[in-house]
């Protein structure tokens, strides 16, 4: 297996990172901004297991991704739910629409 | 060489992923970069890591998000596109933190670390993969992180229905 230089997958997970920030900035729709918060776990996760490679004491950077998924998808779950409802109640999941939470 | 193979396919499909404005094509290219960025997690060692991001992320996540997609888009008068706003300021502070990250990596000097340099790459030694080492590691030094991951998950999916269902029929 060749070796992958570090600097290579840490500039990887910046690029990654940054067009998250680019989805989240730019989008209207909401599941979109979504996507662009999933993206932005992915670059932190690449990073995570770029480093536990070096891991002395063994993966625990792999450890810590794993809670990072975890923690992810409890987002992703609740985050639709919480988009659901408010396209229920509004018709529309645009958030420029969407200016307060009363009736 | 796969590497970067795998990392100019999870780019393409990232950028695609935010350039597009039908959202059924962001949906999709955001599995094309989170297939390729399992393919990474196989290549630098993390097995587990890559069958649980294909699992969780690809296998979950991803169908979760289509139906959020289906379900709060009316696709019969064309609203499943998403309009950009905010393009230049968006572009500007993404550009720029790219443009940041990537300067402090490169003068970072990381790879001359003292802890990097002392270990080997070869972590596997010889075993064939990490599950059992991840298996061990979560019953003894994880064991309560890993308790209230579980807590968590049952928390966020008990919360998730509740908040999705519909108050007025039940």
């Amino acid at each position: 297996m060749a070796h992958i230089p570090l600097e290579h997958i840490l500039l990887l997970s910046a690029v990654l990172f940054s067009l998250g920030i680019l989805a989240v900035i730019t989008k209207r729709h909401a599941v979109v901004v979504l996507m662009g918060i999933e993206l932005i776990f992915n670059a932190a996760n690449l990073n995570l297991v770029a480093f536990s490679r070096h891991d002395p004491q063994l993966l625990q950077g792999q450890l810590f991704s794993l809670f990072v998924i975890v923690v992810a998808a409890a987002e992703a779950a609740v985050a639709l739910a919480i988009v659901l409802r408010v396209y229920q109640h509004f018709k529309t999941a645009n958030l420029n629409e969407i200016a307060t939470v009363e009736n | 060489m796969l590497f970067y193979i795998f990392a100019i396919l999870a780019i393409v499909s990232g950028a695609y992923m935010v350039l597009t404005r039908n959202l059924l094509y962001a949906g999709f290219s955001l599995l094309i970069t989170l297939l390729s960025i399992a393919g990474i997690y196989v290549l630098l060692f993390a097995d587990f890591i890559a069958v649980t991001q294909l699992m969780v992320y690809v296998g979950g996540v991803l169908v979760l998000i289509l139906f959020g997609i289906m379900l709060s888009s009316r696709v019969h008068d064309k609203s499943v596109l998403s309009e950009n706003v905010n393009t230049v300021w968006g572009t500007l502070i993404a550009g720029l933190i790219v443009v940041g990250l990537s300067y402090s990596i490169l003068k970072a000097n990381i790879s001359s670390l003292p802890w990097l340099q002392t270990t080997e790459l070869n972590v596997l030694g010889d075993q064939k993969s990490t599950v059992q080492t991840i298996g061990i590691k979560l019953m003894t030094d994880f064991v309560l992180p890993f308790e209230i991951a579980s807590l968590l998950l049952l928390i966020a999916l008990m919360g998730a229905a509740y908040i999705a269902t519909d108050k007025q029929k039940v």
